[in-house]
């Protein structure tokens, strides 16, 4: 035992470093062939002219000088911008204010909580086909509970004007818990002491949630933002199984656009260059919440569980 | 000072109340329409409780002889693409996190930011020039690409708080790299490795959009088959929502018995796929 401990030592750190390799080879296997390989494919397809069943030729980059002309992109990003904005607005005021309840003690609120967050959890589609029937114009549930509080009826998802707010609201539905969890995570990460002090120095409950949790809790509500701009740019399965980006083309974001041109019009090489679009519109978002997140990591030694 | 406390009770009670009612009401909804005849869900105003419960919608949903096909699809993908995950994704992680390959996470990243979409285009090309379409094996495969991610991505994490003492003493009695991951760390990870399988299990049942392209007739799993529903029989909402509850009620149980783990997983890394 002494001998070993004497001897081993610089062979061992020596070794460390790649002997470890095995334990990562299966997962670089699959991830080389389910998410890089996808990806330089995807690129190679988005520089020809790529339709299934016709001859391909190479074309170079006129898949992406042809996005800034077509019309129904220009439009799919707008209503992509839209969309997310308000997808993540309002979740993380919500969410924000969520998670500020459930900081409280009160009685049941783990099997609250569990309640609370189910709708983030549940199928998606299951839940779309119950809001579609809950926005009926004459017997959904929604328009009832509209005229019960003296409101005239909406159109919801079945008007131009009114299908992006409807569908947003879906989403923040949803969406809220996880924003909630996030920034409850940053709250029971706050230490009691400047609470103690400031209500000694006279503070009222609304100046100690806005000088002390506020400022502390903001690094959370970033992060938070940033994670529901990623999920919600990318939004599908909500828009697709309530409208398919109808009524017209009214709720069509760059994601249902990119569907349709792939799987509807099987035209390859336009759809892989809209989805290289679409991931570097993503990746800058991304980048800055991985900047966000690096800083954070300074704030947050203090311990979120 | 009484006052103002009972005052706050009322308040915190009222702010409860406000945040909780719309994830209950939906699915208080949710069962009432699927236990209902199609007079009464078409009725106005709307009825919360029938006098008579229309349990024949749930027969309807399990003697449709598709269902139970459409069933143990979504089993087969899940759980394989799960247990695969696990295998692939718990050594993948142990080993990131002892190399310290901060770096490597950004694959986690990439995967976690790309739209589903965006694999299934080259995917699907793929599988159709080998052949594989019209099996389940594509599914799997694209299902794949949810749960290693979650896997790895929770692994690292977990592998990172366990402590490195037991397992230097492990290696100084000899015991060899894959021993030492084996009895020392594979023990002490279970917590970790449940949160990793849970979340793989939800995001991978609820997955939509590779169905909708890579599934045929037979090959649908359960959130397909329920779209495919929507489109044929608009109208009879009772079956409808009866399959929808159906659907979403393993994971819904799930949510609730499994909710340290979700949550402690979610607000780790904050996964979600697709």
């Amino acid at each position: 035992m002494a001998n070993l401990e004497t001897a081993t030592p610089p062979a061992r750190k020596a070794w460390r470093v790649p002997s470890y390799w095995p334990f990562v080879v299966p997962a670089l296997v699959v991830v080389a062939g389910i998410i890089v390989f996808p990806w330089l494919f995807t690129i190679w397809m988005s520089m020809h002219e790529w339709k299934v069943g016709a001859p391909t030729t190479f074309v170079g980059l006129a898949n992406y000088m042809r996005l800034p002309t077509d019309p129904r992109f220009v439009e799919a990003v707008g209503h992509t911008v839209t969309y997310t904005l308000l997808s993540v607005i309002l979740p993380v005021i919500f969410g924000t204010f969520a998670a500020v309840i459930f900081h409280q003690k009160f009685p049941f609120r783990g099997f609250l909580r569990g309640l609370f967050i189910m709708p983030m959890m549940a199928t998606p589609v299951a839940v779309a086909l119950v809001w579609t029937m809950m926005f009926h114009p004459q017997l959904g549930v929604l328009n009832y509970l509209l005229s019960m509080v003296g409101l005239p009826a909406e159109l919801w998802v079945f008007h131009p004007g009114s299908v992006i707010p409807s569908l947003v609201m879906v989403e923040t539905w949803q969406w809220t818990p996880l924003v909630m969890l996030i920034v409850l995570g940053g709250l029971s990460a706050i230490p009691s002491e400047p609470y103690e002090s400031a209500r000694i120095d006279g503070a009222n409950a609304w100046q100690m949630f806005r000088y002390i949790t506020l400022p502390l809790i903001t690094p959370f509500i970033f992060v938070a933002s940033m994670i529901r701009m990623i999920d919600a740019v990318k939004s599908f399965d909500i828009i697709f199984a309530i409208t398919q980006g109808g009524p017209g083309s009214a709720s069509e974001t760059i994601n249902l656009y990119l569907y349709s041109v792939a799987f509807v019009y099987y035209d390859i090489g336009y759809g892989s260059a809209i989805a290289v679009v679409f991931f570097v519109l993503i990746v800058v978002l991304a980048a800055i919440m991985l900047y966000m997140r690096q800083r954070l990591h300074w704030n947050q030694t203090g311990g979120a569980a | 000072m009484k006052l103002r406390a009972l005052l706050g009770n009322l308040g915190l009670a009222f702010g409860v109340l406000i945040i909780v009612s719309p994830a209950i009401l939906f699915f208080i909804w949710m069962a009432s329409l699927s236990v209902k005849m199609e007079i009464d869900n078409a009725s106005y105003p709307p009825v919360l409780i029938p006098t008579q419960f229309a349990w024949s919608n749930y027969a309807a949903v399990f003697n449709s002889n598709r269902f139970t096909t459409y069933f143990f699809n979504s089993l087969i993908v899940t759980g394989s693409a799960t247990l695969l995950a696990l295998l692939i994704g718990v050594p993948a992680g142990y080993g990131i996190a002892r190399m310290q390959a901060h770096k490597s996470t950004i694959v986690v990243l990439i995967a976690r930011i790309t739209p589903g979409l965006s694999y299934l285009i080259p995917l699907f090309l793929l599988f159709q020039w080998v052949g594989l379409l019209g099996t389940l094996w594509p599914q799997i495969i694209i299902h794949l690409v949810v749960t290693v991610p979650i896997a790895i991505w929770i692994m690292i994490g977990y592998f990172e708080t366990t402590p490195m003492e037991l397992e230097e003493a492990a290696m100084i009695d000899g015991a060899t790299r894959w021993q030492v991951f084996r009895h020392v760390a594979l023990p002490i990870a279970k917590p970790g490795i449940a949160v990793a399988f849970i979340l793989a299990i939800i995001f991978s049942w609820n997955n939509f959009v590779f169905g909708i392209v890579l599934a045929s007739r037979g090959t649908r799993t359960l959130p397909v088959a329920v779209y495919n529903m929507i489109s044929f029989d608009q109208l009879s909402w009772g079956p409808l929502a009866a399959a929808a509850l159906i659907v979403t009620l393993p994971v819904l149980l799930l949510t609730v018995f499994a909710q340290r783990q979700i949550v402690a997983g979610l607000t780790d890394g904050a996964v979600k796929g697709g």
